[in-house]
């Protein structure tokens, strides 16, 4: 048998149906080659290999009763984000300690319901915060690309793209508050979609910051994304910011064209100083559509530069709410101080990385007394202007096309030191998440290091169907078959 | 979606200066007191404001928990329609302004028993905007207090320092519960007015079923603002005593502190601006924290909700089941039963005392019910320390005594032997009356034969009472004993008349 | 606007971490190239703008008043540094 590893989510669930392969069989396959890549690459922090084979087969027992959902048997990866019931959960923090929650995410328990298999759990930054995944408590996630150079493979969700690069899974779950599932994807070939904010439940998902959080898949095609984002979104009553949407079928847009579509291009995202090579995949891009039918049109977002700023005062200012509830005293490590209050300081000191601790600063700052209304409230105009440009873009677009991220995968610890350079690294995917709006980031090119370059598409909110079209005609067209 | 026109924030504005009579005397002249009251009232619901776990009083600790309600990674909230609607009501109830545009905020602190690291609460827009409750002052006149806001927020759990010398034990069955927190205006004037204050709104609440009223249980407690000034001068620095849960100790403690600052007043000091806790052992308030190390809370929208919009149907649906409330009342019953201004008072004070009253009252004398009621019903009760609800004599019973004694079957004095025997076997009044054979006696010639032979008995008081016609109380008194109490007075006192010679 | 030694510790204070004094003077800078590069938000006119605090467009939510969760003290205290006879078990903490 070929190596089962390296086939597509739809391959695989495909292999399953026609009685090429078990479930178990597979999730054998994917379990071997994590034990022999996982110590070179760091992308999972816990991998459940018993529980993996004893949802294998029951999958297939379940296959065997004729019962087949629409994930059936297809091992997947979870982001240590999402609270998986008995087995830790610790958002790569050191703070939630051995954390086990006794309770399963939304997304997590749909996963599950459709069929699919826990290999175990996926490094990222810790909470989330971070671009580069150096903030893990579980240390670096290394790029499966050119691995001897030390890549980052991107954060927040760095394990989760660096194991669907490197075939340690046939897809993984990721979450997004500034561009962590996007700019992952695009610096190692994967793809990635952050869903229309309310899309996927945030029920279970540790938060970082509520209004901007959202999970999505991250996968090796176009179509893998449509197939796991079907799965993982719909409507919660848990959740009161969750959206009472219909869910269609998402893989059905993919070959659907891009024919009399107006795909917008936004000057605001020509940066000073971005490489060349950006510049080229983005005007590929633009040819490839056109090419298939599509008018381009220039548009303005004229808020895109504020978008960073806004974010690193919204997002700050939820976490560090958000991480009130992190203190020691109901679950998570404790550090035992002379009183309460020592207690609390040196647990939050010991617990959380410095990435975390400058975060929660600023976001108490900006919430301060005297400070709220210069910070948080200006931010939260300058949030509704950044809509407002996207709503009047979309007067005269359906959807927008841009370069995921400035730069290709950049060595791990080149831009630890400087806060405001890391933090760039989500210029052309924080927008989305300060609008609400879907964004989805596809390989379409690497570059002149052979390092892979992402392409993102925006679109209207809950209209990821005109992106999955978009994404498929690229796709095709970019006929990107790099491996690691 | 819209906006709420304006963020609701205290206004405190022309004061009204406290009457003479509430002034307190210091060692430099009068001082006045200023009382404003924020009043902590659980919403009488089965699950919690923003969890489906139980809002019910006790159970073993942390089992009226969700894992929301233990602030657990990635828990979210999803609110109670059912609290939403109470706080509408209350608001209702105290005649306020309904704001269909409410949000929720957090409150940012750390406190074992405060697990999310917040509490979610109604800083800038709460659900309820100004309205009033009417109150009795110290003279028993009627006034009014202003209502700033009422607001929707979750309670805290409870710490237990008493278990365990050198730790302190969490239980977390009452965070979550939905509280509705009732900001008075800073009208109160006196330690009556901020009891009477505090019981109107227990009252209220009551009455409308909204909040059980149950002050053991924590259900009601209040955070006391006092500061004090020369009459009509300028304001003092006020001081916030903590979860006072009673009547009596809201009186207590105001009375208290006012003292308190008007000492340090005289002596030449100033008043810090503290929170203060009020100890039921000593009756003594005491600094719980200054403000220097006040909390910053860093109030910001709460992202895990959406505004919450309501519409003006909703309210009318709620309006539409209002009860009848304890002010209009209290009117009621001093127009339609000729009750005086305090007797109507207590009586609406408590809801099963009205509806008791107005049973009782069908078809027969209200006046005379309620002296039945507050003076011979609640004496036994209060003597004998029985609830109200426990009451050996029905409403329908009292109401059968009073038509007996109205309808001259008896007279008041064999009635209070007949309400003794009543409480002690719960049977109504006729039964004992007929059973006991009680009743008056209205047979003229029998009453004349026991004049006659008292008469016969002794000339010479029969002498005197011609003389001095104030004697005849004293007959009256010898002929109701000769006949056992069941005489009809007013026949005995019309004979005694004719035979005496009095006019 | 600009951090000094004095606000950063009054901030990790009401954030609840202990800083080493080593580290304040570090984490001033940082704040401030942080706080410096975001008043860049000032050059953006939002005269008129309704603060967004949501980008869903809907109303809360709500839920009945039932009694469908709770009753799971064992789940609840499970992952507690330190608990007894269903209760939490936290440094002393008298007010
Ligand atoms: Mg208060
Ligand atoms: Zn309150």
């Amino acid at each position: 048998m070929s190596d089962l590893t390296k086939l597509s989510l739809k391959a695989a669930l495909d292999g399953m149906n026609k009685g090429d392969f078990t479930s178990l069989e597979l999730t054998n396959a994917f379990l071997d080659k994590i034990d022999a890549q996982n110590p070179k690459l760091n992308a999972y922090t816990l991998v459940t290999h018993d529980h993996a084979r004893e949802m294998a087969k029951a999958s297939d027992a379940r296959r065997a009763k004729g019962q087949v959902g629409a994930l059936e048997g297809a091992p997947l990866g979870i982001k240590d984000l999402f609270a998986t019931k008995g087995f830790r959960t610790a958002a790569c923090s050191k703070i939630l300690g051995e954390f086990k929650p006794e309770y399963e995410s939304t997304v997590t328990s749909q996963l599950w319901r459709d069929g699919a298999i826990m290999l175990g759990k996926l490094n990222m930054d810790e909470f989330a915060m971070g671009s580069s995944n150096e903030t893990s408590a579980f240390g670096n996630v290394i790029n499966p690309w050119q691995i001897e150079k030390k890549l980052t493979p991107g954060g927040s969700s760095g394990g989760s793209a660096s194991s669907v690069a490197a075939d340690l899974c046939l897809g993984a779950t990721a979450t997004d508050t500034g561009g962590s599932i996007r700019q992952p994807a695009a610096f190692t070939g994967t793809v990635g979609i952050k869903p229309t904010y309310g899309r996927c439940s945030r029920w279970g998902i540790v938060a970082f910051a509520s209004s901007l959080d959202q999970a999505g898949p991250i996968t090796k095609n176009v179509e893998d994304c449509a197939i796991m984002l079907k799965s993982m979104c719909g409507y919660d009553a848990k959740d009161s910011t969750s959206l009472e949407a219909n869910v269609p079928d998402f893989a059905s847009f993919i070959n659907k064209g891009v024919k009399g579509l107006k795909i917008g291009v936004p000057k605001e995202y020509r940066m000073d100083g971005m490489p060349e090579e950006i510049n080229q995949l983005w005007e590929n891009g633009i040819e490839w559509l056109k090419a298939e039918g599509a008018e381009i049109v220039n548009i303005s977002l004229p808020h895109t530069k504020y978008a960073l700023p806004t974010y690193y005062i919204v997002a700050p200012a939820e976490a560090s709410s958000n991480l009130a509830r992190y203190d020691g005293m109901r679950f998570g490590a404790r550090v035992d101080g002379n009183d309460l209050n020592d207690t609390y300081e040196k647990t939050r000191a010991a617990g959380f990385g410095q990435e975390v601790q400058r975060r929660i600063l600023i976001g108490t700052y900006v919430l301060s007394a005297g400070y709220y209304d210069a910070y948080y409230l200006k931010a939260q105009k300058v949030r509704a202007r950044i809509l407002q440009d996207f709503t009047d873009a979309f007067k005269v677009c359906d959807a927008i096309l841009t370069p995921t991220a400035p730069s290709a995968a950049f060595p791990l610890g080149q831009k630890q030191d400087d806060p405001i350079q890391m933090y760039l690294n989500d210029v052309f995917t924080v927008t989305t998440n300060l609008a609400g709006l879907p964004g989805l980031s596809l390989p379409a090119g690497l570059s002149k290091d052979g390092l892979p370059l992402g392409l993102q598409i925006i679109g209207r909110a809950l209209d990821e169907e005109t992106i999955f079209s978009v994404a498929g005609t690229i796709e095709a067209a970019a006929n990107f078959t790099a491996k690691p | 979606m819209s906006i709420a026109a304006e963020a609701s924030e205290p206004v405190f504005t022309a004061f009204k200066t406290a009457r003479p009579d509430q002034w307190v005397k210091g060692v430099t002249g009068d001082w006045e007191i200023i009382v404003g009251m924020e009043v902590h009232a659980q919403v009488a619901a089965k699950a919690k404001l923003f969890s489906g776990a139980s809002a019910a009083y006790g159970g073993e600790p942390n089992s009226h928990v969700s894992f929301v309600d233990a602030g657990m990674p990635g828990m979210l909230p999803v609110i109670n329609k059912y609290c939403v609607e109470q706080a509408v009501r209350t608001g209702l109830g105290l005649g306020a302004k309904i704001n269909l545009w409410s949000r929720f905020d957090r409150k940012n602190y750390f406190y074992p028993d405060l697990p999310q690291g917040y509490q979610i609460s109604q800083y800038l827009y709460p659900i309820v905007g100004q309205g009033v409750l009417e109150i009795e002052s110290d003279d028993k006149s009627t006034i009014e207090v202003g209502i700033e806001r009422i607001h929707l927020e979750q309670d805290a759990g409870k710490s237990v320092h008493d278990l365990d010398p050198n730790a302190t034990y969490v239980d977390l069955n009452r965070s979550g519960c939905a509280l509705m927190e009732i900001v008075s205006k800073p009208d109160i004037r006196s330690p009556e007015e901020a009891a009477n204050y505090f019981k109107a709104l227990r009252s209220l609440v009551r009455y409308l079923g909204t909040c059980d009223g149950n002050m053991d249980e924590g259900s009601m407690r209040a955070d006391v603002n006092v500061s004090v000034r020369k009459p009509g001068g300028e304001l003092g620095t006020r001081c916030e005593i903590k979860n006072v849960n009673s009547t009596k100790f809201v009186a207590m403690a105001v009375a208290y502190e006012a003292r308190r600052q008007i000492e340090i007043l005289e002596d030449g000091g100033t008043i810090d601006q503290e929170t203060r806790l009020f100890d039921v052992k000593t009756g003594q308030t005491r600094t719980m924290r200054s403000k220097e190390d006040a909390h910053d809370y860093r109030y910001f929208p709460d992202p895990d909700l959406l505004p919450l919009v309501i519409t003006q149907e909703f309210v009318d649906g709620i309006k539409a089941t209002l009860p009848e409330l304890p002010s209009d009342k209290r009117k009621r019953f001093i127009a339609d039963y000729g009750l005086s201004a305090y007797d109507a008072g207590v009586l609406v004070a408590d809801k099963e005392f009205s509806d008791y009253f107005e049973e009782a009252a069908k078809g027969t004398d209200a006046k005379m019910v309620n002296s039945w009621m507050t003076v011979e019903l609640f004496g036994y009760l209060n003597k004998n320390g029985i609830e109200f609800t426990a009451s050996p004599v029905s409403a329908q019973n009292l109401g059968g005594l009073v038509k007996l004694i109205q309808d001259g079957t008896i007279n008041g004095k064999i009635a209070k032997d007949v309400f003794a025997k009543m409480i002690e076997s719960g049977d109504d009044a006729s039964t004992i009356v007929e059973r006991d054979g009680l009743k008056q006696t209205t047979d003229t010639g029998a009453i004349e034969a026991a004049i006659d032979a008292l008469m016969a008995q002794s000339p010479e008081k029969v002498d005197e009472a011609r003389e001095k016609p104030k004697m005849l109380g004293w007959w009256v008194g010898q002929v109701m004993k000769s006949t056992g109490g069941k005489a009809n007075p007013a026949i005995v006192n019309d004979i005694l008349k004719r035979k005496l010679g009095i006019e | 606007m600009s951090v000094n030694e004095k606000d950063v510790r009054k901030i990790a204070k009401l954030a609840r971490f202990a800083i080493a004094d080593e580290k304040v003077p570090v984490m001033v800078d940082e704040l401030n190239g942080i706080l410096n590069w975001i008043e860049m938000l000032g050059e953006v006119n939002v005269d008129g703008v309704e603060p967004m605090t949501s980008v869903v467009a809907k109303d809360l939510p709500m839920r009945e008043d039932e009694i469908n969760d709770g009753f799971i003290q064992e789940q609840i205290v499970k992952n507690a540094p330190k608990s007894s006879h269903g209760f939490f078990i936290v440094p002393k903490s008298v007010e």
